[in-house]
This record gives C-alpha cells, sequence and structure tokens, in this order.
C-alpha cells in the first residue's frame, strides 16, 4: 500500500527508490517515460491494465515502450480464427493474445516498437501522439517521408504501412497505443496474419490488410534501440520532463501490485478465444477416403469461442447415424480447439465398436472438422 | 461526527420525479432545492459537485433514470456496442462495467453512475449508439437502504461523481459509499479517521485500522464489494499505540462471513466423453497387482546412455525400457507354456513423461518384451465378452498431462522398435502434446497404457483400465531405498513401484504375475533385454 500511494502521489520520489533505474530524476509533475524488460506479451498487456486500473493521470502523462517476441495480438472484438493462420501460429510457437483496446490485428515480434501514450480521458488525443512520433523520425532521419493518416496509420513514402493505431478509454484514463516497424519478420508476418479459415460469418471487428514496410528496409542503420531513444526524447522535449526512461519488470509484484492476477487474466482462454463476438462457420468439403469423394456439409455456431451448435452432415449411411450425432453431441459445448476435438473424439472411440474401419472413418472425419479450428 | 439528518421527501406526483439535494453541515441542514429530473445533464454534474443527492421514494418502486451515454472525446458522436456485461434485471453498483462500446479503433468501458438495477438496455450488441442519447435505464436503488423508515440512518447517496463530500466541522472527507457504509455499520465517525488515499480519502483500510486500534483485534475485511481500485492485502494492523498502555483488549467477535458462492458449469468437450469412457472401464472387473522394482542397474544404464543419446539428438528417459520390456515380455510367455493362455493384452500406454525422463522409455521398452510372451495383456475383448481379439501391433500409449487433461498418445508398433526408435517417437508426441497439436492417429489405437505417475509423486496407485484394453500399469516414483543385497550387506537400490490393473474376465492373477516377474526381471537385468530383443 505505502508503495501504491507513492506511485500515486509521489511517483517519482518513491518510484525512483524502488527501481534501480537509468538515472530516475524526473523533475516536473507532468510526465514519465517507462521501458519493459520483458519481452513477454501478456505481461507487458498487463502493465498497461496496471496503469489505467491503479493511476491518476489527472496532470501527468506517460509513454510505456514494448517489445515482444513473436506474438498475433487481436483487437478486444476481434475473431482469431477470421484473422489470423492459427495452425502455423501453433507450429512455430507464436503466441496468440487479446489486447483490451478496439482496432485491428498485429503481428509482433523484437523488431517492433510498442509505444502506450497514457493520459487522463480528458486529454487523449490520439493525432497529436502520432505527430509526437513523426517528428521524432523526423528529427533522427530528416529525409523520411513519414506521415500520420486519418485512420491514425503511419505511412512510408506514401503507402507502406509502418504504424498501427488502438486505444481503451476507462472511466477516467485513457490510453492509446500504436505499432512501428523497425525490424520486423515481414514474411512471417504476411503468412501468418492471413486466415485459412472457410465459411465464417462474424460481426467481429475485421482487419484492413495493407502493404507494411520495415523502417531498417529504408535505412539499415537504424535499430530498435535507436529509434525508442529518439521517441523518449521527443516525449520528453513535449512534456518538459528529463530524458530519462524508467526500467520496469511487469513481474515485479511489489512495484505493481496485483499485475500478476491481470498477466494470468490474459492468458486464459476465456479470454483470449472466449471473447469472440458470436459467429458461425457454414461450409462444405470434400473428403477422400479409399478413392471416393465425399462431400461433408457443416454448420457450427460458435459462442464464448465453444461450439454452440454444431450439425455435420455425411454421404448416408457412409458412417452410423448413431456414431454421428454422439460426435456432434460432445462436440456441442466443447472448445472450438484442435487438440480438445482429437482427445474428444479419441476418447469416445474406446466406447465404440472396435472395427478398423469404423475407427479410420471417425478419424478422417474428425480430423477434417479439425481443420475448421 | 456531523449529526446525519436525512430529509426525505415522499412526494411523488404522478409521472414526475423528484429529487432533493442536500448539503450536509455539522450546524445546520440546508435544503437547496427539488429538481424535477427525469434525466441528467452536465449542468446537473456541476452543481452537485457540492451536494449530495438523495433519491426520494416509495418503499416498493425505485426511480428509473436514464443513463445516457457520455462524450468519448475526439468529437466522436456514435459507437458501436459490442459487449453489454449486464443485462435486463441486474443490479449494478457504481462504477461497475455496463458495456464495451467500440469507436474507430478506440474500445470503451461504460461504467454505471448509479447503484440500482437494469431495467432496460437500449441497444442490441452491434447497434449504433449514440453519445448524448440514453443507453440504459436504471431503477435506482432502494433495496439497499433496508432501514428506509429510520431518519438516522445514512442513505447510500448516489452521486455524479466519484465521491461524496460531507462537509464536517469545515472540511470535507471524501470517502466512497462503500466505505461510508462500513463506518456507519461499525458507528465510526468519518472525522475521527485518517484517509490515507488520494486527497486524504478515507479508504476501507482505514477504518479497519482506526477499528483494529480500538479494540486491540484484526478484523476480518468486509467481504463487500469495494468501489475503490484494487488494493494489495492490508498489513497487519500494528499493535496497539502506546497510549492504550493498561488497557485491555476486547477483541471483538465478529462472525466471519464468507462471501464466495458455489459455482455451477456444464461438462463438456473432452471431460464428457471421458465421463462416457470411465464409466464403460469400470464395468470391467479389475483386479490389481503391484510389486517392486529395482531400477540401480538401468539407472546405471541410462547415466552411460546419456552422451549416446545427446549425441543423435534424443532423450531418453526410464520409459522407452519399460515400454519395449512389456512388449519382449507378452511373446516369451506364449512359447513358455506352449499352450495358448488367454491372451493377457498389456496396453502400455506410456504414462505422464517429463522431458528427459529414460525411465519410461526403458519402461516401455520392457512393456513390449513383456508382450510378446503374454499376449493376452495386448489384447481386446468385444462388448459382451463373448470374442478376444490379440492384436499383432503393441500400440502402447503413455499417458500426458496436457491444457485438456490426462491424454494418452501411443507409441506404434514398439514390438518393431528399438530403444531410441521409442525415445524420438516420446520426444515426438510430447512436443505435439505441449503444444496442442497432436491428431486422432496419435491418440487411437493403442492396445495396452502405462502410466508414469511417479513423475508427480506417488508410489503405488490403482489405476483404471482404458476400454477397449485389457490391462493398464501405473508407475510410481523412484525413491532411494535400502536394501539387502545378496550377501546381506545393506546397499542403496533405486527402487519403483508399479500397479497394474487387468481384466479379470479373461486375465488372472498368474499371468499378470508371470508378466509383472518377466518385466521386472528385464529391467532389473538390463542386459537379459538383448537376449529377447528382436
Amino acid at each position: 500500500m505505502v508503495i501504491l500511494l507513492s506511485l500515486k502521489n509521489c511517483f517519482q520520489l518513491h518510484y525512483g527508490l524502488k527501481i534501480p533505474a537509468a538515472g530516475f530524476r524526473c523533475s516536473a509533475n507532468s510526465g514519465l517515460i517507462i521501458q519493459s524488460v520483458s519481452s513477454d506479451i501478456y505481461q507487458n498487456l498487463a502493465v498497461e491494465d496496471w496503469v489505467h486500473d491503479n493511476m491518476t493521470l489527472e496532470d501527468r502523462h506517460v509513454l510505456f515502450m514494448w517489445r515482444n517476441s513473436p506474438t498475433v495480438v487481436i483487437g478486444r472484438h476481434q475473431n482469431p480464427w477470421q484473422e489470423c493462420n492459427l495452425k502455423i501460429m501453433r507450429e512455430k510457437n507464436i503466441k496468440l493474445a487479446r489486447r483490451r483496446s478496439g482496432g485491428g490485428t498485429v503481428y509482433h515480434d523484437l523488431g517492433n516498437i510498442n509505444l502506450t501514450f497514457f493520459t487522463s480521458k480528458k486529454k487523449y488525443e490520439r493525432m497529436e501522439n502520432l505527430k509526437l512520433v513523426v517528428r521524432a523520425l523526423k528529427a533522427l532521419r530528416p529525409q523520411f517521408d513519414v506521415r500520420a493518416t486519418e485512420r491514425y496509420d503511419l505511412l512510408l513514402n506514401g503507402n507502406f504501412k509502418i504504424s498501427g493505431t488502438a486505444a481503451k478509454l476507462g472511466r477516467t484514463v485513457a490510453y492509446h497505443h500504436c505499432t512501428l516497424l523497425c525490424n520486423a519478420d515481414r514474411f512471417l508476418l504476411s503468412s501468418v496474419l492471413k486466415s485459412p479459415y472457410k465459411g465464417i460469418k462474424s460481426n467481429a471487428t475485421p482487419s484492413m490488410p495493407a502493404l507494411v514496410k520495415n523502417l531498417f528496409e529504408e535505412d539499415p542503420s537504424l535499430t530498435c534501440e535507436i529509434v525508442m531513444d529518439a521517441i523518449a526524447a521527443e516525449y520528453a522535449r513535449c512534456h518538459k520532463i528529463d530524458h530519462c526512461i524508467t526500467l520496469i519488470n511487469p513481474g515485479d509484484e511489489t512495484v505493481f501490485p496485483g499485475i500478476n492476477m491481470k498477466t494470468k487474466e490474459l492468458q486464459t482462454w476465456d479470454w483470449i478465444y472466449g471473447k469472440t463476438p458470436k459467429f458461425s462457420i457454414r461450409t462444405c468439403f470434400n473428403m477422400v477416403y479409399k478413392q471416393s469423394l465425399l462431400e461433408v456439409k457443416v454448420d457450427i455456431q460458435v459462442k464464448h469461442g465453444r461450439i454452440e451448435a454444431c450439425n455435420i452432415d455425411l454421404p448416408e449411411q457412409w458412417l452410423p447415424p448413431a456414431m454421428c450425432s454422439e460426435l456432434e453431441k460432445n462436440l456441442t459445448g466443447s472448445k472450438l480447439c484442435p487438440s480438445e476435438t482429437a482427445a474428444l473424439a479419441s476418447t469416445l472411440l474406446r466406447v465404440c465398436p472396435q472395427n478398423y474401419e469404423l475407427h479410420s472413418k471417425w478419424s478422417l472425419l474428425c480430423e477434417t472438422v479439425m481443420t475448421l479450428m | 461526527m456531523a449529526t446525519v439528518r436525512a430529509l426525505r421527501s415522499c412526494s411523488r406526483t404522478a409521472g414526475r420525479l423528484i429529487c432533493v439535494h442536500h448539503i450536509r453541515s455539522c450546524t445546520s441542514v440546508r435544503f437547496i432545492k427539488s429538481k424535477y429530473m427525469s434525466i441528467f445533464d452536465k449542468s446537473a454534474f456541476k452543481f452537485s459537485h457540492q451536494h449530495r443527492l438523495f433519491r426520494t421514494s416509495t418503499i416498493s418502486n425505485g426511480q428509473i433514470v436514464q443513463f445516457k451515454l457520455s462524450d468519448i472525446g475526439e468529437g466522436i458522436t456514435e459507437v458501436t456496442v459490442k459487449e453489454w456485461y449486464v443485462k435486463e434485471g441486474d443490479s449494478v453498483s457504481q462504477f461497475d462495467s455496463i458495456c464495451e462500446v467500440q469507436s474507430d479503433k478506440a474500445s470503451v468501458t461504460i461504467t454505471s453512475r448509479y447503484d440500482g438495477i437494469i431495467r432496460k438496455l437500449h441497444y442490441n450488441l452491434d447497434e449504433i449508439a449514440y453519445v448524448g442519447k440514453p443507453l440504459v435505464d436504471i431503477e435506482t436503488d432502494v433495496l439497499k437502504a433496508v432501514s428506509s423508515e429510520e431518519d438516522v440512518v445514512e442513505t447510500p447517496a448516489v452521486s455524479h461523481e466519484e465521491q461524496t463530500h460531507q462537509e464536517i466541522k469545515g472540511h470535507k472527507t471524501l470517502a466512497t459509499p462503500a466505505v461510508r457504509r462500513l463506518a456507519m455499520e461499525n458507528n465510526i465517525k468519518l472525522s475521527e479517521v485518517v484517509g490515507t488515499g488520494k486527497d486524504n480519502r478515507i479508504l476501507k483500510e482505514d477504518i479497519l485500522n482506526y477499528l483494529a486500534k480500538q479494540t486491540g483485534a484484526i478484523l476480518p475485511p468486509s467481504p463487500k464489494p469495494e468501489i475503490i481500485p484494487p488494493l494489495p492485502k492490508p498489513e497487519t494492523v500494528p499493535p496497539a499505540p502506546k497510549d492504550r498502555g493498561t488497557k485491555i483488549a476486547i477483541p471483538i467477535s465478529k462472525p466471519i462471513v464468507f462471501a464466495g458462492k458455489d459455482k455451477t458449469e456444464a461438462v463438456t468437450g473432452f471431460h464428457k466423453a471421458m465421463v462416457k469412457t470411465m464409466t464403460a472401464a469400470l464395468q470391467i472387473p479389475h483386479f490389481g497387482y503391484c510389486d517392486e522394482i529395482d531400477l540401480t542397474q538401468l539407472v546405471q544404464l541410462r547415466e552411460e546412455l546419456k552422451p549416446v543419446a545427446q549425441a543423435r539428438g534424443v532423450k531418453v528417459s526410464f520409459m522407452p525400457f519399460f515400454i519395449k520390456s512389456s512388449s519382449l515380455s507378452t511373446y516369451l510367455g506364449t512359447c513358455m507354456y506352449g499352450h495358448y493362455m488367454l491372451p493377457d493384452v498389456l496396453s502400455f500406454c506410456p504414462l505422464l513423461f517429463p522431458l528427459g525422463d529414460k525411465s519410461i522409455k526403458r519402461a516401455l521398452s520392457a512393456a513390449s518384451l513383456g508382450l510378446l510372451h503374454y499376449p493376452i495383456l495386448n489384447a481386446s475383448v468385444d462388448e459382451n465378452c463373448q470374442s478376444i481379439t490379440y492384436k499383432a501391433s503393441h500400440n502402447i500409449g503413455v499417458a500426458m498431462d496436457t491444457e485438456q487433461g490426462l491424454i494418452v498418445p501411443n507409441v506404434k508398433n514398439v514390438q518393431v522398435c528399438s530403444v531410441f526408435d521409442i525415445a524420438s517417437e516420446l520426444n515426438r508426441l510430447q512436443t505435439l502434446g505441449s503444444s496442442g497439436q497432436l491428431g486422432t492417429n496419435d491418440l487411437t489405437g493403442g492396445t495396452f497404457t502405462l502410466s508414469n505417475i511417479g513423475t508427480i509423486g506417488g508410489t503405488y496407485a490403482k489405476p483404471v483400465i482404458l476400454p477397449p484394453e485389457v490391462a493398464i500399469g501405473a508407475l510410481g516414483k523412484i525413491q532411494v531405498l535400502p536394501r539387502f543385497n545378496g550377501k546381506g550387506e545393506v546397499f542403496k537400490a533405486q527402487i519403483m513401484n508399479v500397479s497394474w490393473s487387468a481384466d479379470h474376465r479373461i486375465i488372472d492373477g498368474a499371468t499378470m504375475a508371470r508378466f509383472s516377474n518377466l518385466w521386472k526381471s528385464y529391467l532389473e537385468n538390463p542386459a537379459s533385454m538383448l537376449v529377447d530383443l528382436k
């Protein structure tokens, strides 16, 4: 509680004592620059939550800089099945996170800088923040053609997107965060942000695909560190504070009481997948079984990431109807998740008649259904 | 403490809601004015900054207030409603989240300004909502003021602002309604409490500290929901201050109130399927057989094999040996006894194996060798137990702990695999399992199961057979225990316990015992495996 007090009332003084910062001497009351030492998306998102919930920002602004290991981050009201290729992500161990702000889907890796501008709700002003970033980049490389658009994107050379924006407004605090592509893996980005799932009908916020480019490609001498420093310098200049960046550890419960709970919440299946707005999958595909082509129609209603209702139409008598309805019945209420479906299907097979043909048909059907997930 | 007088006027003209504003002071109660009110607007907010708002009402009905969507900033006039956190009939407190709206990449959480019950949602999901227009109708709460008849009771007031102000002895005391309630329940004068929150606001902890000082006891925190932002757990209250001196601490025995609620949810997905399978499993008459295995030699062998394994890029645990031994054991039994005994099917399913646990791999290996001798353990019976199928392949399953729960992928055809083959296959399955990529092919077709529950803990277990298999083995943890050797000397032995369960309809104790002995001999003397390896 003491720490929280200090954070709220005399942020700078006590804060400076707690963190072994790089010469933290911010004198004025009006600004603070913090940078995360963690590259875990969930921990960093939790910092945003924590600041949003715990800090009073009446007369104070905070800039938070962070980078993550390979992750896809979807907006608050988006549908991951619609936005990204979950299969490739599982194979390549790329995490999926849902942030609390709105907007579209982005790919993060260590070559991408995230900037979060915290202000009070009254002082929420996205364009100003973006102009700050543009000024910083121009100060660094005057020859860069970087400008902000009406959609709050930053474009390089007029047509390449280097930054996307999202925002979250609470009762008294608001934050605007944006990405900045310095040296990210563009090819992985484009393959991972393309959804292979067909037949999805959803009201979730869609993403607008755009051509992207890295700043590094314009000038290979730029690194993330240089860019972050330039932005911090411009922020400091704007808010008339010392240009000093405080390093923070998002796992430190003594500095951020309650943050580990926030981190955990962001990692739960119920948050990442369960918060997907209601949607349906209606598609038909062909299965190949013993040199014959079979048409399967699938109609799945998904709510809170779980299968609310499911209907599988198979060629008549290919599989005993009882087994098909057993599959439908068990899928209802189950998570829309391939490993869950595989576990479910193989467990059900244990109490079915032991017949090789039946088993191989069942496995084929289940594997096919799993490709939707 | 300022005398709190709640003036109520029960005048409620037809269709009109009347609000009575008050200012509290220690000297007088000033009656500001009644205001005709059906919708709050901004001017009212500023005005009431200094005032407390009372809702007048009859006992049965509250007053419906239309909560308008307030300004979002940046000149935004319309938003899309994305998620409702409440539904009609829910009760809400001030600052509870009502809904989530989105406008042009900005997600906004709308919180309630009032305590009350939601009576109407003006928009459905994905509809456009307009700033300045009503969002929800809230029936303001009179239920909380149960003792509304008494004048001295302080009604939980509804305020436009974050906290209500109280003019006491000339200075304002800031406290949220919840804190005021707590103070009131304990007959505490807010003016006597030192506030430690922002602007000297009185927090819940301050009330508790104050109480503790009075009574010298640590009180349990109030279970009621708090409006204040989450704070760390209250520190232990310091012992009574010096001035208390000779006073005797009388602990107040407050009834411990537990506000937790039961949570019921449906059994779905994988668990639902397991319910069916386990119900069928317990139809099988199980019998158990347990034994102790001395793994000293195997432990040593594994150490010696470590560099070889590393060179091949394979992590070798004990499990491949357990598995292979099982497989070998099944075969030899047939030959040994000439006639075909009821096939014992050992479903060896490698159970939970942590990374690098060689014991599992050894277990798998030994199991397969065992199955060669006693094929009945690798069989399957039909539903009515009228026919037995001896499975040619030893697909030994290993129980694995994943996000879904305990699933059992199997290593196919152990009878033709070497220990390293088994080890690398286990590695593959484990990688897939931890990233949620196991497919139906890996999860079906098992004929025997091994469960290495010992990696988590335990010695003896009573495993349940996974249909359509007929046997299962559970391996306990490896413990270092004193044992006697041939010369009668005590030595350090690496002891592991195994617990077998088998289908007593087709497997008898003797068969299981012999299988287990053979399996044990393979593991206690790993060199013997070489003799029978195919």
